[in-house]
């Protein structure tokens, strides 16, 4: 597969992610455990897709096979036209975790900042944002000398995602970003990351176990089943692009969430 | 943002708060004075025992004759914690940074920690008063025979808290830096080096009083300088209102030591870092 040429602007056709057949497997002492077996799956630019599925199915297995994190046992995946690997190293990637992954030693804005330090010269240097700025953007102003153990679990996981966009990444990883939050901040959350969706069109991977989360945000929502990890369903949410919390008691939102159960039942 | 105004707000102090204020006050003064009261009250029974059974100076001073030796006899004191101080010192500063170089290699290089790391369990099991007389013999009568003690004993625990703490970095962190196509050594400075500075600082409180006992412990052996040397004299001379001075002084530098670097760790370690015994 040739590797795609540092061309900046979103291509005007063509997919942000192509996966073909992806198949990856653990091998351990007792068995091996197949997370993902044949998983195809393609993504426009600029889109949102929800990654939902019972524990189990691969769900952050296939992000971090398009994170270039783990390599699939078979089958291809292509970012940008390119390699996963092109696409991480011209920094095409965001990764957001779980656990937000913060550096303790490290202030809000050393964190955000962090990027733009590390992995080779042009990589870092060709896009950036400015770190203050992003603060901005997930609303922590005047937190920016803040360590992590000072701030709430719903502040600590706006600054990874202000890290992950400081190299203004093309896609943007997410996995269960906001698990471990509590509701009214995850709402909040939602909201948030929608609206910096909007703004900077990024194109969004967004790994859930939540359905309302899943159907809030996604434009679309890959419903995979487990042992193996393998795709059950593309459902496209019936919604429009425009959405605030309020939209989650309209009749359309709760057919589209209990269409999603229905499908996840089956998983 | 209301969060910021929250944690500026002080507000004007109510009953709950003058309460909290002095039940806060009066947990700090129970912190200080109690252990005062305590050092007090083992000081007399002491005194009292001595006094009360009439124990032989040779045997046991009292708590009034050591400390009228620590003054009369300051200088002799001084003059052979001088040496120790050097040893103790000297040692702490070779055999950390030795630990902290092999740790970093051990990192960087997988098979030269398998290879040797079995050995290094082996020879910490080794007890320093046995480990003594092998270097004395080694490196004759001077200082350096116990500035190794005091490295070696350092050394072991500061190398596997060293290699603890480079390796135990949280797997996520990991990702990120190559999701960020970060270089092994940026990963190193970035990453394994500040996770590694809680563990390495645990391991150097410990060693800030070891090295003091392997610098003892070395001049047992053939010294006539040093506080392991005058505690020696001070037990064959049955001069024990001199051997607990020495003993006394000796443990205050240690302490000195460990505070010294109980303060640095302190500055150094400025993020909220999990404790690591």
């Amino acid at each position: 597969m040739p590797d795609a040429a540092p061309e900046r602007r979103p291509l005007a056709s063509g997919s942000a992610v192509v996966c073909d057949q992806v198949t990856v497997r653990f091998v351990t002492e007792r068995r091996t455990v197949t997370a993902l077996q044949n998983v195809s799956v393609s993504l426009p630019h600029g889109a949102f897709l929800s990654l939902l599925g019972p524990s189990g199915c691969g769900k952050s297995t296939l992000l971090r096979v398009i994170a270039d994190l783990i390599a699939p046992s078979a089958g291809s995946v292509s970012v940008l036209g390119g390699t996963a690997t092109a696409a991480r190293t011209r920094r095409d990637l965001g990764f957001v975790f779980q656990d937000a992954a913060l550096l303790p030693w490290r202030t809000a804005l050393q964190n955000v900042e962090l990027p733009l330090e590390v992995g080779g010269g042009s990589a870092r240097g060709a896009r950036k944002s400015n770190p203050r700025e992003l603060l901005n953007l997930v609303g922590l102003q005047g937190w920016e000398n803040a360590y992590p153990h000072e701030l709430s679990g719903g502040m600590r996981q706006r600054v990874s995602i202000a890290r992950a966009l400081v190299s203004r990444p093309r896609i943007l990883l997410m996995d269960e970003p906001f698990g471990a939050l509590d509701e009214i901040t995850r709402d909040r959350l939602n909201e948030e990351l929608l609206r910096i969706w909007q703004e900077t069109g990024t194109t969004i991977l967004f790994v859930t176990h939540s359905i309302y989360e899943a159907t809030f945000l996604g434009q679309q929502v890959l419903v995979l089943a487990a042992n193996p990890g393998r795709v059950r369903e593309i459902v496209d949410v019936d919604l429009p692009p425009q959405r605030d919390l309020s939209m989650r008691e309209t009749d359309r939102f709760m057919k589209q969430a209990a269409h999603l159960r229905a499908v996840l039942e089956t998983c | 943002m209301a969060q910021v105004a929250d944690k500026l707000d002080t507000g004007s102090p109510t009953a709950a708060e003058a309460a909290f204020r002095a039940a806060r006050q009066r947990q700090i003064w129970r912190r200080r004075t109690l252990p005062l009261i305590g050092a007090g009250a083992l000081l007399g029974i002491w005194a009292l025992l001595v006094y009360g059974l009439e124990v032989p100076p040779f045997v046991a001073p009292s708590p009034q004759l050591v400390a009228q030796t620590l003054v009369s006899k300051f200088g002799l004191l001084m003059d052979n914690l001088l040496p120790t101080a050097i040893e103790a010192v000297c040692g702490f500063l070779l055999g950390n940074l030795a630990a902290i170089v092999i740790a970093t290699v051990f990192v960087h290089k997988k098979s030269v920690e398998e290879a040797f790391f079995p050995m290094v369990v082996l020879i910490n099991t080794i007890p320093v008063v046995a480990k003594a007389p092998i270097l004395v013999l080694l490196m004759g009568n001077g200082m350096e025979p116990k500035i190794a003690i005091a490295a070696l004993i350092c050394f072991f625990p500061t190398l596997v808290n060293m290699v603890r703490g480079l390796e135990s970095v949280n797997p996520q962190a990991m990702e990120l830096m190559r999701v960020l196509s970060a270089s092994k050594t940026e990963v190193f400075l970035k990453l394994r080096l500040y996770n590694s500075l809680p563990y390495l600082f645990s391991a150097l409180k410990i060693a800030s009083s070891t090295a003091v006992i392997g610098a003892i412990v070395g001049e047992w052996i053939g010294t006539t300088k040093g506080i392991g040397a005058l505690i020696v004299q001070a037990t064959y001379s049955f001069d024990s209102a001199l051997l607990y001075a020495t003993v006394i002084v000796g443990s205050c530098f240690s302490v000195s030591f460990f505070l010294l670097i109980t303060l640095l760790e302190r500055l150094v370690v400025r993020w909220n870092a999990p404790q690591v015994v």
